[in-house]
């Protein structure tokens, strides 16, 4: 499929810091791309550049193969990280103000029903939950009908059951065909809705590929998990063995023999775990450090 | 407890100190105001104003040594005899001959001004004439000046403090990532500002009118005009001053900076006739003078459109340059 954008040699320096180092990569329309990475890494710096809310010290940015202009501004719908809406000003007079601000227009009944807004409609912005602001925030992202969607760590500061419904949500965008930017630092959220991914670190993509992919790539192994206070005395096995967050992981493509070196060892192995690696686990062996830090 | 209000207080004074902006306006302003004030009111005020018509007599008068008096030039003599009528001015004196005074005989200022002119003596034969006329009440005069500064704080705070919280709290920058042009969010907030402020303005205007049966010689029109002209002004003016800041305080302590001087100088509560000439230059800067001039005209002495169109052309250059500039310069982030 044509790339829908493309982002070409992207840099952003401060004063102390280069925030964006030569990023490159290209997003195919119809898919959720996911920017992954903690914080800190560059992510919203670099949609922020692809958005044209910030300027690059360098590179460009293409939309639909030509460098990204006020087409591209009238065909994006972007949900930032943090945005206030006006005080006194209720949901369908937001909808409505910013629908107003594009030639492009959606069907507002549909997107209200989709974002599940009806019966938040007179309700002042200032009176909403956490996961009803997420849910108009969106929703402003699509007043245009957009062809693509950039979402900034939507899901930040959400309760489980809100995650779950807003990733729902953004899959029915999906399937309507609508391009998805998604900056992430959540790796469960970046395996459930996206198609490919960039992991982003200090500035720089560290892997980009499919999720499923990269983790083949990767890993042709299983990852044995048990909890450090299981473990009595130093522990002899000759797997590669990881110490994290109070677990012992070994990661190891002979799951029987893993067992076996643990019995002999006299290891309780009631509370062990045998798990598939995950981009978490990625993220830790690319770059030294955990995605939470 | 102590702990908790002083951890507060503490975290409140270093946001405060680090805010350099801020601060720095916080110790300008009140040393600004003390200097620019003792300046413009130093030395003993005159109590008494006589017009001298011009062109005057060459021949050196001693009743122009009069202590105490302000000499002001008159170039009109129908505009000078109106003021005389009105107990604006106390005489008018013409020295060229043949040599006269105008003095209102219901004005008890005029009465002392003209004892004065008669003990000095004049180097040629005198005539007075008289000239009847009702005083302009202070009322009259000042409700312009009330009308006026309260349009301009409106405008000026009411725009720039909404663009800064908007820039702070990323209302700005979301508004950014749409077709939006800067242009367009200033022309939006101009138009805003202006239907609430004018609606209230007549609405005050009306209510002043009808219980202190306020004077109006000239045109509700051309008086309209006026305030629309002078709130676009005040507004877009508001508008360049809060086009890049981000900090709320910093942007309070600019907005007085324009406020005060406007309110001190350009004529709100005291006529600016016996101001010395550097003053009254500086205040023709100001939009608020250039409103309160051409709307005094108009109420007191029924000038009409054409006759304020100077100050409506001032006021139309100043919100072109003030609109252009700030949407010029325009900031939607705040970092």
């Amino acid at each position: 499929m044509a790339a829908i954008l493309q982002a070409r040699h992207l840099r952003k320096e401060y004063p102390r810091v280069v925030a964006v180092d030569d990023v490159s990569f290209e997003v195919a329309e119809g898919i959720c791309f996911g920017l992954l990475g903690p914080n800190g890494a560059g992510k919203t710096t670099t949609v922020e550049i692809i958005e044209g809310v910030t300027p690059a010290t360098s590179g460009e940015v293409y939309y639909c193969g030509r460098p990204a202009d006020a087409r591209f501004r009238e065909e994006a719908g972007i949900q930032f990280q943090n945005t206030a809406l006006q005080d006194h000003i209720t949901v369908l007079e937001t909808l409505q103000m910013f629908q107003a601000l594009y030639d492009r227009h959606a069907d507002l009944e549909h997107i209200i029903a989709e974002c599940s807004l009806r019966d938040l409609l007179h309700r002042d912005n200032r009176k909403l939950s956490g996961g009803q602001r997420q849910r108009l925030l969106l929703a402003v992202a699509l007043v245009n009908e957009p062809r693509i969607v950039f979402l900034d760590e939507p899901t930040t500061g959400l309760d489980p059951q809100a995650r779950r419904n807003f990733w729902e949500l953004v899959n029915r965008i999906r399937e309507d065909g609508t391009t998805i930017i998604l900056t992430t630092h959540y790796m469960d959220e970046a395996q459930i809705l996206c198609d490919e991914i960039a992991i982003m670190d200090a500035g720089r993509i560290i892997a980009i590929g499919n999720p499923t992919e990269l983790l083949h790539r990767q890993y042709s192994n299983a990852i044995v998990e048990l909890p450090l206070a299981d473990v009595k005395g130093k522990l002899s096995i000759s797997h590669k063995v990881l110490e994290t967050q109070g677990l012992i992981e070994i990661a190891t493509d002979d799951v029987n023999a893993v067992l076996q070196q643990l019995s002999q060892q006299a290891v309780g192995l009631n509370r062990l775990r045998i798990r598939q690696p995950n981009l978490e686990d990625l993220f830790l062996d690319l770059t030294g450090h955990s995605l939470r830090a | 407890m102590f702990k908790r209000i002083y951890a507060v207080f503490r975290a409140r004074n270093l946001e405060f100190l680090r805010d350099r902006g801020t601060l720095s306006w916080n110790i300008v302003l009140p040393f600004a105001l003390m200097f620019g004030l003792s300046f413009i009111f130093s030395g003993d005020r005159p109590q008494y104003t006589v017009g001298i018509l011009q062109p005057a007599d060459a021949n050196p008068q001693p009743f122009m040594e009069t202590r105490y008096v302000e000499f002001v030039a008159v170039d009109d003599e129908t505009a000078g005899l109106r003021k005389v009528a009105r107990h604006q001015l106390d005489l008018l004196v013409s020295f060229t001959p043949p040599a006269r005074y105008w003095v209102n005989p219901d004005s008890a200022r005029g009465y002392f001004a003209e004892l004065a002119l008669l003990q000095a003596g004049t180097t040629g034969p005198l005539t007075k004439v008289s000239i009847q006329g009702e005083a302009v009440r202070y009322v009259d005069w000042v409700l312009p000046g009330i009308l006026a500064m309260n349009m301009m704080f409106s405008c000026l705070f009411g725009v720039g403090y909404v663009v800064v919280r908007y820039r702070k709290n990323g209302f700005l920058k979301r508004l950014r990532a749409t077709p939006l042009r800067a242009i367009e969010f200033a022309i939006a907030q101009v138009a805003s500002r202006l239907v609430l402020i004018i609606a209230i303005t007549v609405l005050v205007y009306a209510g002043t009118s009808w219980l202190l049966d306020t004077r109006m010689d000239g045109s509700y029109f051309a008086l309209f005009a006026v305030a629309l002209l002078g709130c676009v002004t005040l507004i877009s003016l508001g508008l360049l001053i809060a086009a890049r800041v981000t900090s709320e305080e910093l942007a309070g302590g600019l907005l007085n900076l324009a406020a005060w001087p406007m309110m001190l100088l350009s004529g709100v509560w005291y006529s600016l006739e016996s101001a010395s000439e550097w003053v009254r230059q500086l205040a023709n800067a100001f939009p608020l003078t250039h409103v309160l001039s051409a709307a005094r005209a108009i109420m007191l002495d029924g000038a009409t459109l054409g006759e304020v169109l100077p100050q409506l052309l001032v006021l139309a250059l100043m919100s072109a340059a003030f609109l252009g500039i700030a949407a010029g310069i325009f900031r939607w982030r705040a970092t």
